[in-house]
């Protein structure tokens, strides 16, 4: 399989657009051949959305041609988590229990993306609501990692990363509650971005847990991401929790390289339970960060051990709560047949549309919230809560950024820990400290270990520092100056 | 056995803001079913809930007219629970942090006693939608199916809770009867019962007289006004006097009223779990309204129904039982104050408001034409002795029908008094000489016919004299 | 610990429809889960202050003006069961909070 439009970066793509080299056309063309050619082998998408599409593509070529000034985002194929909502696209979640759902509004991202010129490709498969590492949860089928058909491409936004891994979208956006943007990017060979909590509004990111959700992006490349995340950082009146604070030009400063710059490496995370090959892998990195003129320190963050425990007891309390209202009155699924009232309708429907990821975590969450638990379970989460916090708050003293592996393992095989949950849970180790934080974390690779799977590095920075996180990991992306093409587009080459 | 009732009341207010309390359809009573929603109000996946600042305000105002304290931190809780109706299948509500805590509202009795009732918590949250019954008779027991109409989904809802201080089905009705007149004076509500806008439960127990201890409380639902509360706890009193006095226990349930069958039945119809499960609304910042705020709000308050009552009766001189019906309804009040500025007198201004007013606004279901400019007139009219009492009564309900001034009704129906001494002083001449025999009687001392040669003299002027002149004129001659 | 769970009673308060199967399975791995998550118990003294939101805001409110609504036909658009312009369920047995 040759290169292609649909290969190149955003930024690449905006400048042919811009010099009238290509069309949003040829661009979609490119994108869509690329689903045609392995989307059988990847099963990336739940719902494509060619119709639209090329409606959208021609309405911008229009546009284009008049001169008129575009935005990096015109006219680059976007692929969306089938768990934000598109106005008058079917929205799953990957679950049964939506599989018939049409939202009647769309997401605040997707209407930024889209108002900036954006093309939808379609909406990506997931685990379902967004629980789980590896999109096995996904009540519609497992997506492949590119990397190697067998093995899993992360998740829970597993669909989103394989699809720009395997450029069948050139962007698309995920959401991160405990990792769910980071681990799958790392897996897949993508950088992925969490920013700040509340930096992204939540409008339209269909609720799992509350307060640690985040809309995060998908990209080749550190650039592209912090230009995608210009068009969707800001306050949104429809969300409460949004931050009210000024958006920076992201883009700016990221060429200023990281001389000077405070790295801190999170000890912990090098330890037992990590893979050798993920270890060697960041550690080089970290070497090359150092030759740039970074000062690279240790550093501890003593409750982050905590931190899977407390999220464990926070993100399922919570969707016990945001999961109610899947109960077949309103929208989506019933329950078929008869039923001798709303109750036992109520129980059919939850028990038959759900998945057992889902179930499990409703149980947890009910269970944790309920009468005589409540202060040993959720009030105390909260509390290590608060504890994560500081840690964040004295590292950030020391250090301007943070960088540990983002996932202590590359892909593993579909199936390998479909039956332990706390294996599975351990996927999210290192990234789950920062969703109970609210602090903004990047996963860019780091190369590749000697199975050949992508490493992914993670850095961390403090609330709202996007810009020094888009300069250390641009810096650190130049130096590696990586070619990471998937074997599965190598093949036929 | 002797019990004492032991009464505290829930009261559900709905606001009446222009729109709902976390979405921005508009807060309207009886339009179309499902015309009045948004996907934040559906519930739909992905929706947030972005707080009314106007519902803040309100129940803020609420607040300090019942003397809480303003929390300096209050947080939204999730309830959780299933109900259809229920968009979300969670009521955002507060839990241990509401924004009102604590207060009283003093209420008076018709003898003009008083009482305190404490307020325990004044907090904010959403209604849910209706379901009607549907299939079967209609009713719960035997419909086959429910049909939804979520409008009322997400209407603000101010919740006040009582604290156990009423000891009579009497005491609470007074209680609800204040709380709504406060709400009405504040502009808040429509505080219509029957609409729903207010809704009341009850927690009723009972206890032997003299005991300190609490019985097995029982909460009543169902009320819709101020005499179905009364007319409920007079029947749970006694029925559960009879229970005790049975040597039954008490069990703690929830009863619905039945207004047509004049009793409460238990609710349960399903073994069921709650457990509400209340955590903070991730989706909400904290409220913490600052002094600045509160303070607007507070010097925002109108006069309340009780200082009203109290300078009606000090200042103004009426009687308290007077005050008290003029202050119980917020249009008689209203009609009165601007009375008395216009220069009527309180006291027959407000027996005009209460009586002939009343009447009139009852037989003819609505506010008539009448302004106080008319209830102002009146007063003035007969006080100047232009129109009798009579007179005025049917000058008033021709105005109240035309909305014509009084004294143009008083001139169209000739009822203006003739005060003229010259014209009356012949009629008087003409009455004493055709009645020497009563002269006479009033000469050898019977003082008291006089009535007699008034009511002559009235005939003889077609009811158009002043009675007070015609009097006079006779007594002078009499004497003379 | 480990932890006893009374998985028919959590089950009724999440109106979920459980076979014997899953609960079996739910019952061992929420044990499990639970006994790791414990461990939130071990760190967090009585002088912590929980967080609940990593971002902390305070009044944020929207102004009481009207938006248009969705038309009924928009609002029913999803339902599995309409009866005219209104939702249609199953009969309601229970009685609410
Ligand atoms: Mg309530
Ligand atoms: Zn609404």
């Amino acid at each position: 399989m040759s290169a292609e439009l649909c290969d190149l970066t955003g930024a690449e793509l905006s400048a042919k657009l811009a010099a009238g080299e290509t069309s949003a056309s040829d661009v979609l063309a490119s994108s869509q051949r690329r689903i045609d050619a392995v989307e059988d082998r990847v099963g990336a998408f739940l719902t494509r959305t060619d119709q639209l599409a090329s409606e959208r593509a021609e309405e911008l070529d229009a546009y284009l041609s008049t001169g008129a000034p575009q935005s990096p985002v015109a006219g680059i194929p976007v692929a969306l988590k089938d768990v934000l909502t598109t106005n008058g696209v079917r929205t799953t979640c990957g679950s049964k229990i939506l599989e018939t759902y049409v939202p009647p509004y769309d997401a605040t991202a997707w209407a930024r993306l889209a108002g900036a010129g954006a093309v939808l490709v379609g909406k990506t498969n997931c685990d379902e609501f967004a629980m789980g590492s590896s999109n096995e949860n996904s009540a519609y089928g497992p997506v492949r990692n590119p990397w190697d058909t067998d093995r899993v491409p992360g998740g829970s936004s597993g669909g989103s990363a394989a699809a720009v891994a395997a450029g069948e979208a050139v962007w698309a956006l995920g959401t991160d509650t405990g990792g769910s943007v980071r681990q799958p990017a790392s897996l897949c060979g993508v950088v992925g971005l969490k920013p700040t909590y509340g930096r992204i509004s939540r409008y339209g990111l269909i609720a799992f847990a509350s307060s640690l959700d985040t809309v995060g992006t998908f990209s080749r490349t550190v650039r592209d991401s912090a230009s995608m995340l210009q068009i969707l950082a800001g306050h949104d009146p429809r969300d409460a929790t949004s931050l009210d604070v000024p958006v920076p030009a992201y883009t700016d400063g990221i060429d200023g390289g990281v001389a000077g710059l405070r790295v801190g490496v999170v000890t912990e995370a090098f330890g037992e339970g990590v893979d050798p090959g993920v270890v060697a892998s960041v550690r080089a990195a970290i070497d090359q960060l150092e030759g740039l003129g970074a000062s690279i320190g240790e550093v501890e963050l003593p409750h982050a051990a905590y931190a899977l425990s407390a999220y464990y007891l926070i993100a399922p309390s919570e969707c016990s709560s945001n999961l109610a209202r899947y109960d077949g009155v309103r929208y989506g699924l019933r329950a078929p047949g008869e039923h001798a009232d709303s109750i036992e309708m109520m129980f059919a429907t939850r028990g038959q549309g759900f998945g057992p990821e889902v179930k499990r975590r409703i149980m947890l969450g009910t269970y944790a919230l309920s009468a005589g638990y409540y202060e040993a379970y959720y009030g105390q989460a909260q509390k290590v809560r608060t504890l994560v916090i500081r840690n964040y708050e004295a590292a950030f003293e020391r250090f301007d950024i943070l960088v540990s592996p983002t996932s202590p393992t590359t892909a593993f095989r579909i199936g390998e820990k479909a039956d332990d949950p706390m294996a599975m849970y351990l996927n999210d180790i290192f990234t789950i400290p920062a969703n109970l934080g609210g602090v903004p974390a990047i996963s860019i690779p780091s190369g590749l270990d000697d199975a050949g799977l992508p490493v992914g590095i993670q850095l961390t920075a403090p609330a709202l520092d996007e810009p020094t996180l888009f300069r250390a990991a641009h810096a650190l992306e130049s130096a590696l100056s990586l070619d990471l093409r998937p074997p599965l587009l190598q093949g036929a080459g | 056995m002797a019990y004492e009732a032991v009464i505290g009341l829930e009261c559900h207010v709905e606001l009446s803001t222009a729109t709902k309390m976390f979405c921005a359809c508009a807060n309207v009573f009886g339009a179309p079913p499902n015309t009045q929603t948004c996907p934040v109000c559906l519930g739909h996946p992905g929706t947030l809930p972005v707080p009314n600042r106007e519902a803040i305000a309100r129940i803020i105002k609420i607040g300090l007219a019942l003397n809480s304290e303003i929390a300096p931190h209050s947080l939204f809780h999730r309830k959780n629970y299933f109900y259809p109706d229920m968009p979300k299948n969670y009521q955002i509500s507060q839990y241990d942090l509401p924004i009102c805590i604590g207060g009283h509202l003093d209420i008076e009795f018709g003898d003009g006693s008083t009482a305190r009732v404490g307020i325990t918590r004044v907090h904010m949250e959403e209604d849910t939608g209706k379901s009607t019954h549907g299939g079967g008779s209609g009713r719960i027991h035997d419909a086959t199916y429910a049909t939804l109409d979520f409008n009322r989904a997400g209407v603000p809802l101010v919740e006040c809770v009582s604290e156990p201080d009423m000891r009579s089905p009497e005491e609470a009705a007074a209680y609800l009867r204040e709380l709504r007149a406060t709400l009405e004076s504040l502009d808040v509500s429509d505080v219509k019962m029957e609409e729903g806008s207010l809704r009341c439960d009850a927690n009723i127990s009972l206890r032997a007289t003299g005991a300190e201890a609490f019985g097995t409380k029982v909460e009543i639902k169902n009320m819709n006004s101020v005499r179905s509360l009364e007319r409920a706890l007079v029947y749970e009193i006694e029925r559960q006097t009879k229970a005790l006095d049975a040597g039954a226990t008490i069990v703690q349930e929830t009863r619905h009223w039945d207004e047509d069958a004049g009793s409460t039945a238990s609710m349960r119809s399903k073994e069921e779990a709650f457990d509400y499960r209340y955590f903070p609304e991730p989706d909400i910042p904290a409220m913490e309204p600052d002094a600045a705020w509160i303070d607007d709000i507070r010097a925002s308050l109108p006069e309340l129904p009780r200082a009203r009552r109290d300078r009606y009766v000090e200042t103004l001189g009426l009687k308290p039982d007077v005050a008290r019906v003029l202050v119980g309804d917020r249009g008689s009040s209203a009609l009165f104050d601007a009375a008395v500025s216009l220069g009527a007198d309180a006291g027959p201004a407000a027996n005009w408001i209460t009586q002939d007013v009343a009447a009139l606004r009852n037989a003819g279901g609505s506010e008539g034409e009448l302004t106080a400019q008319h209830v102002a007139d009146v007063v003035m009219l007969i006080a100047s002795g232009t129109v009798s009492n009579a007179g005025a009564k049917q000058a008033l309900e021709a105005s109240f029908a035309s909305g014509e001034p009084v004294e143009a009704a008083v001139d169209r129906l000739g009822l203006r008094q003739v005060s003229d001494t010259g014209a009356l002083g012949a009629l008087a001449d003409e009455v004493l000489a055709e009645n020497p025999d009563v002269v006479q009687k009033f000469r050898d001392g019977k003082e008291g016919v006089i009535g007699f040669l008034v009511g002559q003299l009235m005939q003889k002027a077609a009811g158009a004299a002043n009675p007070k002149v015609a009097q006079e004129l006779l007594r002078e001659r009499l004497q003379g | 610990m480990p932890v006893e769970i009374d998985i028919e009673h959590v089950a009724k308060l999440a109106r979920l429809d459980l076979s014997d199967d899953e609960s079996a399975r739910l019952r061992t791995q929420l044990a499990q889960i639970l006994e790791h998550a414990a461990r939130v118990g071990e760190v967090a003294a009585a002088d912590v202050p929980p967080t609940a939101s990593p971002i902390p805001r305070a009044n944020v409110y929207r102004e009481d003006v009207p938006e248009p609504s969705l038309p009924a036909d928009e609002a029913l658009r999803n339902a599995p069961e309409r009866d005219g312009d209104r939702f249609r369920v199953p009969r309601i047995a229970e009685t609410g909070a």
